[in-house]
């Protein structure tokens, strides 16, 4: 029994890391009042690039970083569209998700090597495996969470310390008020066009590393669709962790949780239609989602940012 | 008076413009402000006082004029630049983050707070400051849990803890009972005493003669007159400010009440956090009869016209109207009923801003003759009737196809109060329907609301200004925490028992 729970949890954290990284950057760019729809595309074009980066260059850590500035320069887009601007942040957001998910596939079908068609699916590079804690990997649950790889060891980090600021610094504070009445914290002083800019460059670079931990660790190699629409899930998982990065592990822990268990199933030979199982994560989102709304209602909470959503200029009435 | 010429002025603004689309707030305004003066700015609505307060503090850059602080020239880019300058301005509308506890917000935005501040020690301060001034507040309480005599405090906090020199308020007691105000003026005194400034942005004319050294009067951009306060007289600047002799007194036809209207028995209901709103409130209007609702804002007084009207529901007790039970029934049906509603927030209840002033005008009649037929709008009728309505209400508005966000408050105003008072059968709703607005629409408003009673509707009217209580109401309820203090005939209330009934003290013979 400790082994399955192990076994689960292991496999739950693998499938939940793409998810944490994600969810904690869109916490932020929300936070900052700007919703971006582009995760989608932002999470293939990472994933692509990265995958892409890492099959000729061989370097992990070239990789990622393409991803960091793939995600970053897209979100830059949306930031220009949403603050300077003005534009409207779902429609800007789902154009980058249209333009991310064709040009990533366009990318896959032109960048592999002539030896395969120019395609990148079906290729093999480095990736992240799990690193071998030794005698440590064998202790029931702890080990679940030692036998990982190094971008999953990255989320132990990042949680933590994405709360700490968020909560416990004065960017913190500033990013909170920017996200909620904008007016005010530029009566205040603080830098609200420099934030909406920085946290939503922030939260793309975030998703695009999530993007990369899908092709570089969980299902290392480029396939279309990759993603299998996590970018929306997340969407999903910020509103369930109602905005706080502490929470956001616990949304990625459900749906990846949902999805290990899944495999277990599949993999058990099960009667239940795999196609079926396929749809279980996402049937739960949607659950969890209309749950956490309507309780959310019901304790009259609303955790959004006011302002999500909205644009801010001084000097408009 | 020494304060009132002093030879380096702490502040000066030099031949300040502003425009904005369509508008010149600000005509070349000169303003100077001595070291330890109060200053108030008095002026209509649109006259330039706000917007003149804003580009010193930042918010808005001027089209032309320079800025001299302590004697230099500086140059005011942003809020943080003002900031830096020891510029500290209290808007009109309260710049808290709700959603953030008091402590948070005092710091929020300050230069040269570390990156990981000390909570701690800034609740001691805030807690040492709130001492020293007066200003009691929870540094750990949440603001959308304060009232907004609490929150006005923590403005005021926030600039102290910044070590303002230089104090902006903009309007800063229209929404205070008169003791806060008074505790205002004795904070604003204080401060003055240490050598700190004031400028203090008001349309009140007894505030100007409380509070200030010097006042300085704009009117439509302009600098009209700068006089020392003692040397001046209220009347003096209510005429200056309008440019005409004003009325303070509104004419009406004698009392005589008639059938009783709108009945409330025992109502209670929630507001939109789930708590109680209304307590048990039992009230009576008769036609003929203005009922002033006395209160500081916050205290039921939407609640009460929502239930009344038909957007909230009542949890228990029952409502009446014209003998006809209306409790809990749509808000369609409540009009059918007779009922006319000016709204407290104008622009999302009362008008769609983005559509013309005719179709605003139309919304209530839409569905009868003459100006529709089935289901189709007879659009001529609709600027026939709007162009008719415009006319008899004084609508300043380019054309009746114009867009109502582009009016002023005044005019907005004047187009909700034209469709419900066209609409109004038996009994209109008013919820501070002269907030926001000038000496001149404030008159406007008020006669028509005289009108209203004196054609024999039953008028019930939401007000936080107890003179207007005292001039327009015949009957005055206070309303604290959704009871009713008391209800008395206007003629005999006494303005300084209402603000201590408004501030939850009980009647004074029950205190002695």
């Amino acid at each position: 029994m400790m082994d399955l729970i192990t076994s689960i949890l292991t496999i739950t954290l693998r499938a939940g890391t793409s998810l944490v990284y994600a969810t904690i950057g869109e916490t932020y760019t929300e936070r900052a009042g700007i919703l971006n729809l582009g995760l989608e595309g932002i999470m293939l074009m990472g994933a692509v690039s990265s995958f892409a980066v890492v099959y000729y260059s061989g370097s992990l850590a070239l990789a990622l970083l393409t991803a960091v500035a793939v995600g970053g320069l897209l979100s830059l887009i949306h930031a220009f569209l949403t603050v300077t601007m003005r534009a409207n942040q779902v429609v800007s957001g789902l154009a980058i998700t249209l333009f991310g998910t064709g040009f990533a596939s366009f990318l896959g079908q032109r960048l592999g090597p002539a030896s395969n068609g120019r395609y990148l699916v079906g290729l093999t590079g480095p990736r992240f495996a799990p690193v071998d804690p030794g005698a440590l990997g064998r202790i029931p649950v702890l080990g679940a969470f030692l036998n990982q790889d190094l971008l999953t060891y990255g989320i132990y980090l990042l949680i933590p310390l994405a709360w700490f600021y968020l909560y416990r610094t004065r960017n913190g504070l500033w990013l909170r008020a920017v996200g909620e009445n904008p007016r005010t914290a530029d009566a205040m002083g603080v830098p609200v066009f420099r934030a909406k800019y920085i946290y939503t460059v922030l939260g793309g670079m975030l998703t695009a590393l999530g993007g990369a931990h899908l092709s570089l660790a969980y299902t290392p190699g480029w396939s279309e669709n990759i993603t299998g629409g996590r970018g929306w899930i997340v969407i999903a998982l910020v509103i369930f962790s109602m905005w706080n990065p502490a929470r956001a592990i616990t949304g990625a822990l459900i749906f990846g949780g949902i999805n290990a268990v899944q495999f277990r199933l599949q993999a058990s030979g099960t009667n239940i239609p795999a196609g079926f199982l396929n749809m279980l994560p996402y049937i739960a989102t949607i659950v969890v989602l209309v749950a956490i709304t309507w309780w959310e209602t019901l304790s009259k909470r609303i955790g959004a940012p006011a302002s999500l959503g909205t644009s801010y200029m001084r000097e408009d009435k | 008076m020494d304060a009132s010429e002093p030879k380096v002025p702490l502040v000066e603004m030099r031949g300040i413009r502003k425009s904005f689309p369509g508008v010149t707030a600000c005509d070349g305004v000169d303003l100077r402000l001595g070291r330890g003066e109060v200053l108030a700015l008095l002026g209509e609505n649109g006259a330039g006082k706000s917007t003149l307060m804003n580009v010193l503090a930042g918010l808005y850059r001027p089209d032309e004029g320079e800025i001299r602080i302590g004697g230099k020239p500086v140059e005011i880019r942003s809020p943080r630049d003002s900031a830096a300058h020891g510029v500290g301005m209290v808007h009109q509308n309260f710049m808290l983050v709700d959603t953030m506890t008091v402590a948070e917000n005092v710091v929020l935005g300050m230069a040269g707070l570390p990156l990981v501040p000390d909570m701690a020690e800034v609740k001691r301060s805030v807690l040492e400051l709130a001492e020293k001034y007066g200003l009691r507040v929870d540094p750990d309480a949440y603001v959308w849990q304060l009232s907004v005599g609490e929150q006005q405090r923590v403005e005021i906090l926030k600039q102290l803890y910044r070590k303002a020199e230089i104090l902006v308020l903009d309007e800063p007691t229209a929404v205070l009972t008169p003791q806060e105000s008074e505790e205002l003026n004795v904070v604003v005194q204080r401060m003055k005493a240490e050598g700190k400034s004031a400028v203090f942005i008001t349309h009140k004319m007894e505030e100007v003669m409380t509070f200030s050294d010097r006042v300085m009067v704009l009117r439509k951009g302009k600098v009209v007159v700068e006089k020392v306060t003692s040397e001046t007289s209220p009347r003096d600047l209510a005429k200056l400010m309008v440019g005409r002799e004003v009325l303070f007194r509104v004419e009406k036809k004698s009392f005589e009440p008639g059938a009783v209207i709108l009945e409330l028995k025992d109502v209670r209901a929630l507001d939109d956090r789930g708590l109680p709103a209304l307590r048990d409130l039992s009230l009576k209007v008769r036609a003929g009869e203005i009922l002033g609702i006395a209160g500081v804002a916050g205290n039921g007084q939407r609640e009460l016209s929502e239930v009344i009207t038909g957007l909230r529901p009542v949890s228990s007790g029952g409502i009446s109207i014209n003998c006809v039970e209306t409790t809990n029934k749509t808000p369609l049906e409540i009009i059918r009923s007779g009922v006319s509603h000016i709204p407290q927030d104008r622009i999302a209840v009362g008008a769609v801003g983005d559509m013309s002033v005719a179709s605003n005008l139309a919304m209530k009649g839409y569905r009868d003759a003459p100006i529709s037929r089935g289901v189709l709008l007879l659009p001529r009728r609709i600027l026939d009737l709007a162009r008719r309505m415009i006319e008899s209400f004084r609508i300043a508005t380019p054309s009746p196809e114009t867009r109502v966000k582009f009016l002023s408050g005044g005019n907005i105003q004047k187009t909700i109060l034209a469709r419900e008072i066209e609409s109004c059968r038996s009994l209109l709703v008013a919820v501070y329907p002269s907030r926001g607005l000038d000496i001149g629409a404030t008159e406007a408003v008020r006669k028509e609301l005289v009108a209203q009673r004196d054609a024999g509707m039953a008028v019930l009217l939401v007000s936080e200004d107890i003179e207007e209580l005292l001039s327009v109401a015949d009957t005055v309820l206070v309303l604290y925490e959704g009871r009713a203090m008391g209800t008395f005939p206007s003629a005999e209330a006494d303005p300084e028992e209402l603000g201590l009934l408004m501030a939850g003290v009980e009647r004074k013979e029950t205190v002695s």
